[in-house]
Parts: structure tokens; sequence; C-alpha cells
């Protein structure tokens, strides 16, 4: 495998200005395209990585939040934002952001756990072992994500499922409309 | 939404169906090449919402109603349910007890097809459901609010 590095770096200073911009910039439409173009070259550095399954996948959803996103965008009429941050709650995440690494680094640098990456590909070794074999499927990542690891996508299918009613509940026009009359009769 | 100009029109007349077709290679594919059931169905969700784009709510929903993406999406959950009950008879929730078959071949691996194809069903239904949610009750809550508003 030839070094990569250069060109992952290169993508990741990337998307750190895209994702600044998209913070700072003072354009609701500004900040969506930034966003995407963050997400277009998280695609780019998955397929860098091998992984062209979730590249595929980051790639189509981009371009569908992408669409949803300038469409939910431009139907605003005012598209500047004008109220600033709030430079206390900044600086509190920060601090409570820090807190949370440092505490995070003394549970896992002192006991109990292995070491990063020590076993390498502990429970990864028996899904490459046996995931052809059990499975038939010449994809290995569909062989972990289906049969192995079915339960985590029926958790994934159950999510969907109930983000999708609750945004439709919410969103339809029809049960506004029964309410308004309920709370008029 | 009304649409856009002749030509935008005439080539998504023309590269919907070439999409629809992809998104169902990828899915049917997923178990051989990249891809999946997630991956296919967004592509086939984005080819409606593209000719929704370009045609206008009319000529989409006569394709592709508001009601079949809601069956689409329930069926495609209950359906990938089923599949994990068919393997609590056998054993486990989601244990793979349909035949195998020949590796490399379409018809392979068991249960990973179908599975594939019910979260296409279940994502395809979904994602063009988020999309006329967002795109068109807005619009239509927003005028009724500043006509609210108004009255």
């Amino acid at each position: 495998m030839e070094n990569i590095t250069p060109q992952l770096y290169t993508l990741l200073v990337f998307m750190v200005v895209g994702s600044i911009v998209a913070i700072e910039t003072r354009n609701l439409l500004s900040a969506v395209i930034s966003v995407s173009a963050v997400g277009f070259a998280l695609s780019i550095a998955f397929l860098f990585l091998g992984a062209p399954d979730i590249a595929i996948t980051q790639l189509v959803v981009e371009v569908l939040v992408l669409i949803i996103l300038i469409r939910g965008t431009i139907l605003i009429d005012n598209t500047a934002i004008e109220t600033h941050r709030d430079t206390l709650a900044v600086v509190t995440s920060l601090i409570l952001f820090g807190l949370l690494l440092g505490f995070g680094a003394m549970i896992f640098g002192s006991s109990g756990f292995p070491e990063f990456g020590e076993p390498l590909m502990r429970v990864s070794r028996v899904y490459v072992q046996t995931g052809m074999p059990s499975t038939y499927a010449a994809n290995l990542v569909t062989a972990i994500i289906l049969d192995f690891r079915a339960y985590d996508t029926l958790g994934e299918v159950a999510v969907l499922f109930t983000s999708i009613l609750g945004a439709l509940a919410l969103l339809r026009k029809d049960g506004k409309v029964a309410r308004e009359e309920v709370v008029s009769a | 939404m009304k649409g856009m100009t002749l030509i935008v029109r005439t080539i998504t007349d023309f590269v919907v169906a070439f999409i629809v077709v992809f998104g169902a290679y990828i899915v049917l594919y997923g178990h051989l090449t990249p891809g999946g059931g997630f991956a296919g169905g967004v592509i086939i969700a984005c080819a409606f919402i593209l000719l929704m784009l370009a045609q206008g709510k009319e000529v989409a929903f006569s394709r592709f109603g508001e009601k079949t993406a809601h069956v689409l999406d329930s069926t495609g959950a209950l359906v990938f349910l089923a599949i994990g009950g068919v393997g609590l008879t056998a054993g486990f929730f989601f244990k793979n007890v349909f035949g195998r078959g020949e590796p490399f071949r379409l018809l392979s691996s068991g249960m990973i097809l179908p599975a594939n194809i019910a979260i296409a069903f279940k994502v395809v239904g979904s994602l063009y459901l988020v999309f006329t949610a967002l795109a068109i009750f807005r619009r239509r809550s927003f005028r009724s609010m500043i006509e609210d508003e108004l009255t």
C-alpha cells in the first residue's frame, strides 16, 4: 500500500477550513454549502482509506442532505444570521470538553483497559476469517452489518422509522388544521 | 412547486429510469460488490426527488405517491423484522437459516439479499417522505402561518 498520508492531510485541512467557514459565515446558504463540501471531502477520504461502501453511502447521503437543506434554506426569506454566539457558553463548553478529555485520559491511561490497538483486530479477525465461509457473501461489509451485526441494523431501522414518523406528525398540515378546529369548537 | 425549464424536464424524464436501475443494481448486488440496501435506497429516493424538483410535485406524486411511500416505509421495516423472526424459529434472532447457495452468485448468502431489499424499501420510502415533509409541508404551513397572522 502506497503512502497516502499527504493526500489525507490535505483533505483534513480542507475539512477543518470548511467547518470553520460553516460556523463563522453569516449567510445560511453559504454555511449549508460549506458543510456539504466537508461531507464530500470525507467521502473522498473514505475512498483513499479503502472503504468504498462507506464512500458510496456518504456521497449519496451528502447529495440528498444538500438538496433538502438548500430547499429548506431558500424558503426562508432572511438567510443572514444576526445573533452572536454567547461567549460565556463557548468558554463553558470548551472547559467542559477539556475536563472530559482530561478525565478520559486519566481513566484510559491508567490501567484496566488494554493498550490502544492491542491486541490488534481481536473481534474483527473472527469476522474476516469466518465471514466468507459462514455467510457466502462476497462483500464482507454486508456480511457483517446484515449477518453478524443484524441486530444493530434492526436498531438503525427502528430509529429511522420512528424519526420519520415523528417528523411527519410534526410537519404535516392536516394535523394542525384538525387541532385548530378542536380548539375553536 | 411548479417545476423547472423544458430542458431540465426533458433530461430528467430521460435520466430518472437509469438512476432507478442503478440504485436497484446497488441494492441487489450489495452482498457481492460495494453498496447495499442503504446506499441503493438513497440513490432510488434521489431519483424521485430529482423528478419532484424538475417536474413539480403533481408529476412526482402521480409516479410515486405519498401513500406508496408510507406503505414502502412500513413494509420494509416489518419485512426486516420478519426476517429476524424467521431466524428465531431456528435458534436465535437473525440466524441465517435460508440456503446459502454458491459464493459469488446473485442468489447466495441466505438472508442478506432479502434483508438488503427490505432495507432499500424502507430507505426509499422514508427519505422520500423526509423530502416531501421538509420541502412541501413546510412551505404550506409557512404560508398558512402567515395567513393566520394577517387575518
